[in-house]
């Protein structure tokens, strides 16, 4: 029988508590409930799709307009566009969670070292994340997905890049103010070395201005990752990448609209979900942070 | 006062040289041979030598490095591949057109983007509010470039009321002597006016379509910055002097707020010029962002970086600008 100590009891309560400002907003809910669907969809996506995302009947589907058969009718490949839609959502998805677990820790990281340390380590983070920083996001990650070449794990590892610094700016905030609390002061007493204070004490409590900044930015990597898809620089043809798809409907944007109005709409609603999202997380874990 | 200088233009300086060390490296993880690409498949391993001595790609990456910083303080930012041109003056031939659909992408969303800002404060919690959050979230959360799409395909194809893609009809295109590169000024300057309205309605979509995206941004943050003002202690002054409702909120509350909004304002500025990449792709617009796009399809990259650097040369500039810009504004900050 494990024993829950009062800090676990604690930590329950005040997710609870979160939790109730948060299911308040109404918004927040939508925002949680779409991107739960968007992850159901995306595991569903074998079984839910009616047709074959990448081959399709050249001769007798192509340009297809909406219909019984073709909920969002079909692309200039005859492919179902509804299929390649939900097959897409597994690329977003990976993206997004593939981008959040490169870049947060590498922000927390230095955030949290930064902070801490303070003196010439703090200096020489703090230089370093003001350079990337300073970089325009998208045109850095276009460098480098055209030097690394197209493809869709450079346009992560792309933008990944691009995206740890504000993370390190808010780690290093959060852990100046941890740094001077009492209770530091006391485990510091009480013997504990600072990796047990950084890794167990600090780094937790930074974590949720952290996790509501990330989610923050969901939005704008998913519309990034788009953005180097419709360049061709993200995931490669015949791969239903949603950024892409609208590229390929460009041609046909006069007289088939839908080729590019279905994954546009997608890509509008995610990035929407993400943002409605963030906004409920800041209001209920940081609400210094709202308004 | 000196010191604070000093300490300004050595950050400065930092960042310039982190600049030019990423692009320096993302030159060199090309997979693409450099000598290869400028001798040619056919060449043989002597020349092929011959070109890498040349370039000095033999030579330690720290003496490479200070080559490319000393070859950019002179402007020299390589031959592009595509063009045969310097992309010095690719770029300078091109940035005009940036240039002036960002100015006016930022005048839109200024002028349109602070006062629904501080109406929504003015209106906090009410349904004006709710609708300029709900214009800015759409403008979070729509990808630009389809955007741009649907727009065109309505507002040009189907109903007919903008220019299309381009900057002005083709029949205009020699007819305007291009002097400052800049559409309007130069339709102006040639007294064309058939000419000017047409640039004008090639402008107008791509240009209101930025300026959204900068609206977004700028209405929320004048909302906060507003939300803070209001609840000053000279706002209740002011109240219990009797002073009109109109006046507390534009002269004295937005004056107030007026200095971090023009940072705000300065940032998207700067968001503009680069969020042009995706804008000018679909407009066919000929400016840096489609330099850079054409460039990177052809793998052409002295083009490509050049380009990059240029962008990030701006952004590091307007940055720098607004914050001296608050400085000068802001006595507190002396």
């Amino acid at each position: 029988m494990v024993i829950k100590s009062p800090q676990f009891h604690a930590r329950l309560h005040r997710a609870g508590e979160a939790w109730q400002v948060f299911a308040r907003n109404r918004l927040a809910l939508v925002g949680l409930g779409l991107v739960l669907l968007l992850a159901v969809l995306a595991l569903l996506a074998p079984w839910l799709a009616p047709f074959d995302p990448t081959q399709g009947e050249l001769l007798s589907t192509r340009l297809l307009p909406p219909s019984g058969t073709h909920w969002m009718g079909t692309d200039d490949q005859g492919r179902d566009i509804l299929s390649r839609l939900l097959w897409g959502s597994r690329i977003t998805l990976f993206i997004v969670v593939l981008v959040a677990v490169l870049a947060a820790p590498i922000g927390l990281a230095v955030g949290t070292a930064a902070g801490f340390f303070g003196g010439w380590v703090d200096q020489l983070l703090m230089r370093l994340t003001d350079i990337f920083l300073a970089f325009p996001r998208l045109i850095l990650a276009l460098a480098l997905a055209a030097a690394l070449g197209p493809g869709i794990e450079n346009a992560v590892l792309a933008i990944a890049i691009t995206s740890w610094p504000p993370y390190a700016r808010i780690a290093r905030a959060e852990t100046l103010s941890i740094r001077q609390a009492d209770y530091i002061a006391a485990i510091r007493l009480a013997g504990a070395s600072n990796r047990r204070i950084l890794f167990g004490h600090v780094m937790p409590l930074a974590l949720p201005s952290l996790i509501v900044r990330v989610t923050l930015d969901m939005a704008g990597i998913i519309l990034t990752a788009a953005g180097l898809g419709f360049l061709g620089l993200g995931a490669q043809p015949p791969s239903p990448e949603w950024g892409a798809m609208i590229a390929a409907g460009r041609a046909y944007v006069l007289d088939q609209w839908w080729v590019a109005a279905g994954p546009g709409v997608a890509i509008f609603v995610v990035s929407l979900a993400f943002n409605l999202l963030g906004d409920g997380l800041r209001d209920a874990l940081d609400p210094k942070g709202s308004d | 006062m000196m010191r604070k200088f000093a300490g300004l233009v050595a950050s400065l300086l930092l960042t310039v040289i982190g600049l030019l060390a990423v692009t320096f490296l993302i030159g060199r993880v090309v997979p693409t041979d450099p000598a290869l690409s400028v001798a040619g498949d056919r060449a043989t391993a002597a020349q092929l030598a011959a070109v890498r001595e040349d370039l000095g790609l033999n030579r330690p990456l720290y003496v490479q490095f200070g080559r490319y910083v000393a070859a950019v303080a002179q402007g020299d930012l390589g031959a592009s591949l595509l063009t045969g041109n310097a992309v010095t003056s690719d770029i300078a031939r091109v940035f005009p057109a940036t240039l002036e659909l960002a100015t006016v992408g930022i005048v839109f969303g200024a002028a349109i983007g602070i006062p629904l800002g501080v109406w929504a404060a003015v209106r906090r919690g009410r349904l004006a509010d709710q609708l300029v959050r709900l214009m800015g979230l759409v403008g979070y959360s729509a990808p630009i470039f389809w955007l741009g799409l649907m727009a065109l395909a309505l507002f040009y194809a189907r109903l007919g009321w903008v220019g299309g893609p381009g900057r002005i009809n083709v029949g205009f295109l020699y007819s305007v002597e291009a002097r400052s590169g800049l559409m309007l000024l130069d339709c102006l300057l040639a007294g064309d006016w058939e000419a000017l309205r047409s640039a004008a309605s090639h402008l107008v979509l791509p240009g209101a379509l930025l300026g959204y995206f900068s609206l977004a941004y700028i209405s929320r943050m004048t909302r906060s910055f507003m939300l803070k003002e209001l609840s000053a202690e000279y706002v209740v002054a002011a109240r219990a002097k009797g002073l009109s409702e109109a006046r507390i909120v534009w002269r004295h509350a937005l004056r107030n707020a007026a200095v971090p909004l023009l940072t705000v304002v300065a940032l998207s500025y700067a968001g503009l010029l680069e969020g042009s990449v995706l804008t000018e792709t679909v407009f066919s617009w000929p400016g840096l962002g489609q330099y850079i796009t054409n460039a990177l399809q052809s793998a052409d990259m002295n083009a490509v970086l050049g380009g990059t650097l240029v962008v990030g040369a701006v952004f590091i500039g307007i940055n720098l600008l607004s914050d001296l810009l608050y400085r000068w504004l802001d006595p507190r900050t002396r």
